[in-house]
């Protein structure tokens, strides 16, 4: 009896040191499939662009197999081109403009749907569908509305006698930029709202009410209680808004095509054209590189920007 | 009372406001045929021949979406939800490692992932592929699905998996029998946005279709839109029946969507 019940724990032990390296293999397995289609679709990718940036890689390469190395002649041909700098501020424009108008009022609509009132959270759902749409759907969607000699649009304006002339919003290069971020904006408001929105929700009442006491209502009670404690969801908010917002493609290419004239042209766009249109795939894998590390700088001044919030 | 009942009209004028294109285009996709838009406000006398030319040049294209969309969400849960447990669970420095990779491949412009898989494509013949469109789009959906999988599954007490392992259950038979029916509701979440993001993709159907054979509906509304549109109500009877999905899963799934949007985001 004593016997048995010494070997059943020692066959026991061998067992679960068995079980154990199983067991770690079992692990392993439970991520490998995501590690390798990590790879697959970022590091591979990534990897490959930066080789291809340094390559001669053409349509030429897919009926040779040739890519010389060129070294940075992609680099320097890409930022001499006279459109780089063009696109450059484009990108800047866009992004700038279309997170500022979103974050502003995204947070103006968070802040009324903290009212509470009947329906309220129902219309803040329904609010969610413009997000929610392919942007193609979008793009076709405003491309009707902006429609210059027939679109609703400027046949409202000139009903009302705001214009005398209708608006080529998407035809003239004077306006098309500011079209393109303006139907941005309506996209991204959704998105906005939502996180601000469950921001405001985690701020405890008692803060409000202890705030009342000292006098903060209004303005002071968002400048003092509010905006503090809102300060992390925006900051993700707006890095989630540069990351996103800095490589967005499909818009541009459906409301305008990077055009009239060049003048809705982005990093991300002329990328684009380099490689699929021009079938320059070496300059347009450093243009997209270029996008990738103006991206790294905005996320490693967020990240730092979080440290030091959490030191403190 | 009075002041609460205000609140909701202004909100209702918001969303009128907001949601108007959307109006606009299910307006405009039932009016008559032609090159100009000249709708009015109401679609007093609505015809569907937008609607009957648009499935009969896209409905096959729909169908190919619907197959790339279903294909993605099948693939992306199969891959990320064991990887979400195991970062929820697991403890390892290399969780923090994955998380981080997760976190900067949302910094990686789709153009970029489109070069390298074109060329890579091209060798292995997967171009013009639906199998080839899968893989692309499971980019967006695997890291989304990570994210929303894992801020639930950190919910999970340890204790629920010891308990079944007590019985004798191997951490994958435990991963299955317990794990996954208790996690139903993010796996919906992670589901759906997988399939809208799938549904949704232009920029891979644009770059890894070269010829007619597999072609997505995203890219069909793009070649209607060419540079003079011809028939405005078949281009926005096709926006309608591409925005049907999203549609659907926002009165359907509501909560889901909600959540969706602040897991992936904040966590």
């Amino acid at each position: 009896m004593v016997t048995l019940t010494r070997t059943t724990v020692a066959g026991r032990e061998k067992v679960r040191g068995r079980h154990h390296r199983g067991e770690s293999l079992t692990k392993v397995l439970f991520v490998l499939p995501a590690v390798v289609a990590m790879v697959a679709l970022f590091g591979y990718p990534v990897v490959k662009n930066l080789l291809m940036s340094l390559q001669d890689y053409g349509l030429k390469t897919f009926f040779t197999g040739a890519a010389p190395w060129v070294g940075l002649k992609n680099y320097s041909t890409v930022v001499t081109d006279k459109l780089f700098s063009d696109a450059m501020l484009n990108t800047a424009l866009f992004t700038v403009g279309s997170i500022a108008f979103q974050f502003a009022i995204g947070l103006g609509l968070a802040l009324f749907f903290r009212n509470r009132f009947p329906l309220s959270g129902l219309l803040r759902s329904l609010l969610l569908l413009p997000w929610l749409l392919p942007l193609i759907v979008s793009s076709a969607t405003w491309r009707s509305i902006l429609e210059q000699d027939s679109g609703i649009l400027n046949r409202t304006l000139l009903k009302l006698h705001l214009i005398g002339d209708p608006v080529p919003w998407l035809n003239s290069p004077s306006v098309a930029l500011i079209a393109v971020i303006g139907v941005n904006i309506w996209i991204g408001i959704p998105f906005n709202v939502t996180l601000l929105y469950s921001g405001l929700a985690e701020i405890p009442d008692e803060l409000y009410e202890a705030g009342q006491l000292d006098g903060a209502t209004g303005w002071r009670a968002f400048w003092y209680i509010t905006w503090p404690n809102l300060r992390a969801v925006a900051s993700v908010l707006l890095m989630l808004g540069v990351v996103y917002t800095i490589k967005v493609l499909d818009i541009i290419l459906g409301l305008t095509g990077g055009g009239p004239a060049n003048a809705t042209q982005t990093l991300a766009t002329q990328s684009y054209e380099k490689s699929f249109v021009d079938f320059r795939f070496g300059q347009g894998a450093a243009l997209s590189n270029i996008l990738i590390a103006i991206s790294f700088v905005f996320a490693i001044f967020y990240l730092r920007g979080t440290r030091r919030a959490v030191d403190e | 009372m009075m002041r609460r009942t205000a609140y909701t009209v202004i909100g209702v004028l918001i969303l009128c406001v907001m949601l108007f294109p959307v109006y606009w285009m299910l307006n405009a996709s039932l009016q008559p045929s032609g090159n100009t838009l000249t709708a009015g406000f109401l679609p007093l006398n609505p015809t569907f021949s937008g609607y009957k030319r648009a499935l009969d040049e896209q409905g096959g294209n729909l169908v190919t979406s619907m197959i790339i969309a279903a294909g993605t969400v099948v693939l992306s849960l199969a891959i990320a939800t064991p990887c979400a447990y195991a970062l929820s669970q697991f403890r390892s420095r290399w969780v923090s490692v994955g998380l981080l990779a997760i976190l900067i491949s949302q910094m990686i412009p789709g153009i970029v992932i489109a070069n390298a898989l074109y060329t890579a494509y091209e060798r292995i013949g997967l171009l013009n592929s639906i199998p080839g469109l899968i893989v692309a789009n499971c980019s967006s959906g695997i890291p989304f699905a990570i994210l929303i999988l894992r801020s639930f599954m950190l919910s999970l007490p340890p204790s629920l998996v010891e308990a079944a392992r007590v019985d004798g259950a191997g951490l994958f038979r435990a991963f299955v029998a317990i794990v996954l029916p208790i996690s139903k509701n993010s796996l919906i979440t992670a589901g759906l946005f997988s399939f809208l993001f799938s549904w949704s993709d232009f920029l891979f159907a644009l770059t890894l279709t070269t010829k007619g054979g597999v072609r997505p509906v995203t890219l069909g509304i793009y070649q209607y839109l060419g540079t003079q549109v011809q028939n405005w109500n078949a281009v926005m009877a096709t926006a309608v029946l591409s925005a049907v999905p999203a549609i659907v899963l926002l009165i359907a799934a509501q909560k889901y969507i909600a959540a969706g949007a602040i897991g992936g985001a904040v966590k």
